[in-house]
């Protein structure tokens, strides 16, 4: 097992490597640059800048300057907001989209494999078909259409929970609509996930020896079904917690939180290389390390499955 | 899966107390309760140091945090005294001279005129890599030739001529230099911070200011918070406890958050709330100086021909423009530079749509027959694209010709824009002073960094040439609207469609000091509850 962590971490470094080569070149052919303005810059200005940020050296140069500074650790200055550089805008966005994706994820999960649980346990019943629905709602409604619905609801009219803002505005209940709204689809997609997959389980054969063993139905669900369905669950959570503790800009923008989510989108828009790079290197990692937790976790859950 | 779980559950709860830690609960509400003033900044600002910035979101928070010698009068945004109370000029209107009053930076060191050579020769020095460094560099002796890197700061002609008192020599005339002064291209910086602290010198815990306020928070992508600077020489004026600009880019969350109290002043609103919002009370709608056109790639035929180029503009209609599409109680445009108190708006043409039928057939195209594939391009916006599809309706109608509408991403358009790879482009202008030079020199002269268009006529470069050199006044304007007859009225260079108007969202009723004007400059230092 330690022999596997160990290779896995070592498949890191190319993996990475790769990632990073591709991307530099790559966001470097789009057109214009960070210092695109409508008002067009005087020749001699232009110049000054573009030295200032050595940007007048050859590609080749920049690269391997700014790969030496990212196996320091160092993502670089924004070319945007120039008073920050990328590592700080990480460690202060990246703890607030990992508190919101997290709790979100929780709130699908809990929900969403109840509701699978309920709905497979009866079957075509009304029950069933009511939170089936629920969940087509969830994927296919938007989120900046349900947050927005959301707000409107519980913050305009009925004046319950705050507009927009984060916790230092108004404490925990700041949290509520926007963890709500984006759990949303997440909860949708591990419903009708689990749903299928408990059906498969409750039909398998080991579940038949359960309950020909006079097992309470408690006990199936929870202690067998519960792990052998999980799987598909599991390896879908992988990378959905990947995507939801990165951030989404839909929620940042509308319920005001300054999370990650906002400088994936617009780091491109405003050419903003190293932000760009900074966002790309945070994510490639984070997925990559949870596909290797779920890879573990696949171990454990299957003892079919097994690392050497 | 429950261990899976309650790891979720250990970083959810390790975060929300971490970030519960530094929570303050306001006061109860006191006989003296603080004055906030809260306001929607629009986006975040990209830096609050004078030298990098650009912009208006990053020029409120200047306007707050800072002083140079002379600061806006609210109402006119004439050059009032700031750091400098009084100031002479020499006969020739070229030297300059201002007396300082006795200021000091938030933490207590004097603002000296070397101070302020000091601030100067930073903006300017190529190290500095100001945007706005060609600003000094218009008008100041010397300064392009420093910022260029020719010379060393001596060449450039500012000094300190005792403690108190400071000097600069222009270039040339320049009727309009003391109204630039108050741009944060002259700004005056605290060297004696940026040189201990270097880049992190306007964090929080570092800045001092000699503005009317001083920062105390700033979670970038969050929230500014300022208050009121008990050091700044005219505190006495400054009425606001507290100032919070938030950097919201969704309108629909910035109505929300007005309409609850949680905002004091918003500047746009969703296109769909518009019409309703228009009937608010505490709306406020003004005149800008901007103006909204199409510029014509006039480098590549059919467009290099006026008549074409007028069969196009005249074929509009722009009252029925503004009023159904754009809606927002803009003015139809027939000239370039927007209206002014001492230069009235150009009508340099008609609409007319048989005339524009007759030019396009005398141009070759006779009822729009044979004219090349052409396409409009834009910046991906609703709004924009309103517009589009307004102007290839009207152009098909009126001179039966296909067009098609292009929108692409902001860099990708400036990009195709500036390297003239485009038909029709969409564009606007925003004055950068009050004179029409900065509409007439600055887009079509022919040899301007922003002529995208390529228009070039001798005769008009020659009547600007003419302005340049001439004292301010009625002798100076008429030539200027000479020169922007000829541009539009013969030469139809750019399609003008509408002078802009800015819409505000503040109760005025609850608070005073603020006023609309043709900047949409609203300084927030004279703000205060009535």
């Amino acid at each position: 097992m330690s022999k596997y962590i160990l290779r896995r971490a070592l498949g890191l470094i190319p993996t990475m490597f790769i990632i990073v080569t591709i991307c530099f070149f790559f966001i470097r052919v789009a057109p214009g640059g960070p210092f695109s303005s409508e008002k067009k810059l005087p020749p001699q200005i232009l110049q000054n800048i573009q030295k200032k940020y050595n940007m007048d050296k050859p590609l080749m140069i920049q690269y391997v300057k700014y790969l030496t500074d990212v196996a320091r650790g160092d993502l670089g200055p924004s070319y945007k907001y120039k008073d920050y550089d990328v590592n700080f805008f990480i460690k202060e966005s990246l703890p607030k989209s990992m508190l919101l994706g997290a709790l979100a994820l929780l709130l699908a999960v809990i929900l969403g494999i109840g509701t699978g649980m309920i709905s497979s346990l009866r079957q075509n019943s009304f029950w069933d078909y009511l939170s089936m629905s629920v969940a087509v709602i969830g994927i296919s409604v938007p989120l900046f259409v349900i947050a927005p619905v959301f707000m409107y609801i519980f913050a305009m009219k009925l004046q319950w929970l705050p507009v927009a803002g984060w916790l230092d505005d108004g404490g925990v209940k700041m949290l509520i609509l926007p963890v709500v709204s984006l759990s949303a689809p997440y909860f949708a997609t591990v419903a009708r996930l689990s749903r299928a997959s408990f059906l498969e389980s409750l039909r398998s054969d080991y579940i038949r020896t359960a309950k020909a063993k006079g097992l309470k139905t408690s006990v199936i669900m929870f202690k067998h079904v519960l792990k052998g369905a999980s799987l598909p669950v599991v390896s879908y959570l992988g990378p959905a917690f990947s995507g939801i503790i990165t951030g989404s800009i839909v929620i940042e923008q509308i319920f005001r939180i300054p999370g990650l989510g906002r400088h994936f989108v617009q780091s491109a828009f405003n050419r903003d290389y190293t932000m760009i790079m900074g966002t790309v290197i945070v994510y490639s990692l984070i997925l990559v390390i949870m596909n290797f937790l779920v890879d573990v976790l696949y171990g454990y859950l299957d003892p079919r499955i097994s690392y050497k | 899966m429950k261990k899976f779980l309650f790891a979720f559950l250990i970083v959810a709860v390790a975060f929300s107390a971490f970030a519960n830690g530094g929570k303050e609960n306001a006061a109860p509400a006191a006989a003296s309760e603080p004055v906030v003033f809260n306001y929607n900044n629009g986006t975040e600002p990209q830096s609050l140091d004078p030298a990098e910035i650009q912009g208006v979101p990053e020029h409120n928070v200047y306007m707050s945090l800072f002083e140079g010698l002379v600061t806006y009068n609210p109402e006119t945004l004439a050059a009032e005294p700031g750091l400098a109370k009084s100031w002479e000029v020499s006969d020739d209107g070229l030297t300059w001279t201002f007396h300082l009053r006795k200021a000091n930076w938030s933490d207590g060191t004097p603002i000296t005129a070397q101070t302020v050579v000091d601030s100067w020769l930073r903006f300017l020095s190529p190290e500095t890599a100001a945007v706005y460094a060609y600003l000094p560099g218009m008008i100041i002796d010397g300064a392009a030739d420093y910022n260029a890197g020719k010379t060393g700061p001596e060449s450039v002609a500012i000094k300190a001529v005792d403690d108190y008192t400071f000097q600069f020599k222009l270039n040339g005339p320049a009727p309009y230099a003391l109204g630039m002064l108050s741009h944060y291209a002259f700004a005056v910086v605290p060297l004696h911070v940026i040189e201990k602290f270097g880049s992190k010198w306007t964090r929080p815990e570092n800045i001092v200011t000699n503005g009317p306020y001083k920062l105390v928070e700033w979670q970038p992508h969050d929230k500014i918070v300022m208050e009121k600077n008990p050091s700044y020489w005219d505190a006495a004026s400054v009425k606001l406890d507290k100032l919070v600009f938030y950097p919201i880019e969704d309108e629909n969350t910035a109505l929300n958050m007005y309409k609850q109290g949680d905002l004091d002043w918003i500047e746009t609103v969703p296109d769909a709330q518009l019409d309703s919002m228009k009937l608010d009370p505490t709306y406020h709608v003004n005149a800008a100086f901007i103006t909204y056109y199409y510029e014509f790639n006039t480098t590549k035929a059919p467009f290099d021909n006026a008549d074409v180029r007028k069969a196009l503009s005249m074929s509009i209609n722009r009252q029925e423009l503004v009023d159904k599409v754009t809606r927002g109680g803009q003015f139809p445009a027939f000239g370039l530079t927007p209206p002014l108190a001492n230069y009235p708006a150009v009508v340099a043409f008609k609409e007319d749509a048989a005339k524009a039928k007759e030019l396009l057939a005398k141009a070759g195209y006779p009822n729009g027959q044979g004219f090349p594939k052409t396409t409009i391009l834009y910046n991906t916006s609703e709004g924009h694209k309103k517009i589009a599809e307004y102007v290839q309706q009207k152009w098909k109608e009126v001179l039966n010709i296909d067009v098609t509408i292009e929108n692409q991403e902001w860099a990708t358009y400036l990009d195709n824009r500036q390297h003239q790879n485009f038909d029709v482009a969409r564009a606007g202008w925003q004055g950068d002073y009050v004179d029409p030079n900065t509409f007439l020199t600055d887009l079509l002269y022919s040899t301007a960094g922003n002529n995208d268009g390529r228009y070039s006529n001798p005769e008009y470069d020659k009547l600007l040439d003419k302005a340049a050199t001439m004292p301010d006044g009625k002798a100076r304007m008429d030539v200027l609207r000479q020169a922007e007859e000829i541009a539009i009225g013969q030469d139809m260079a750019v399609i003008p469609f509408y002078y802009y108007t800015r819409s505000n969202w503040i109760d005025t009723n609850k608070w005073g000091g603020w006023y609309t004007n043709i900047l949409d400059v609203h300084p927030f230092k004279n703000i205060y509850k009535k």
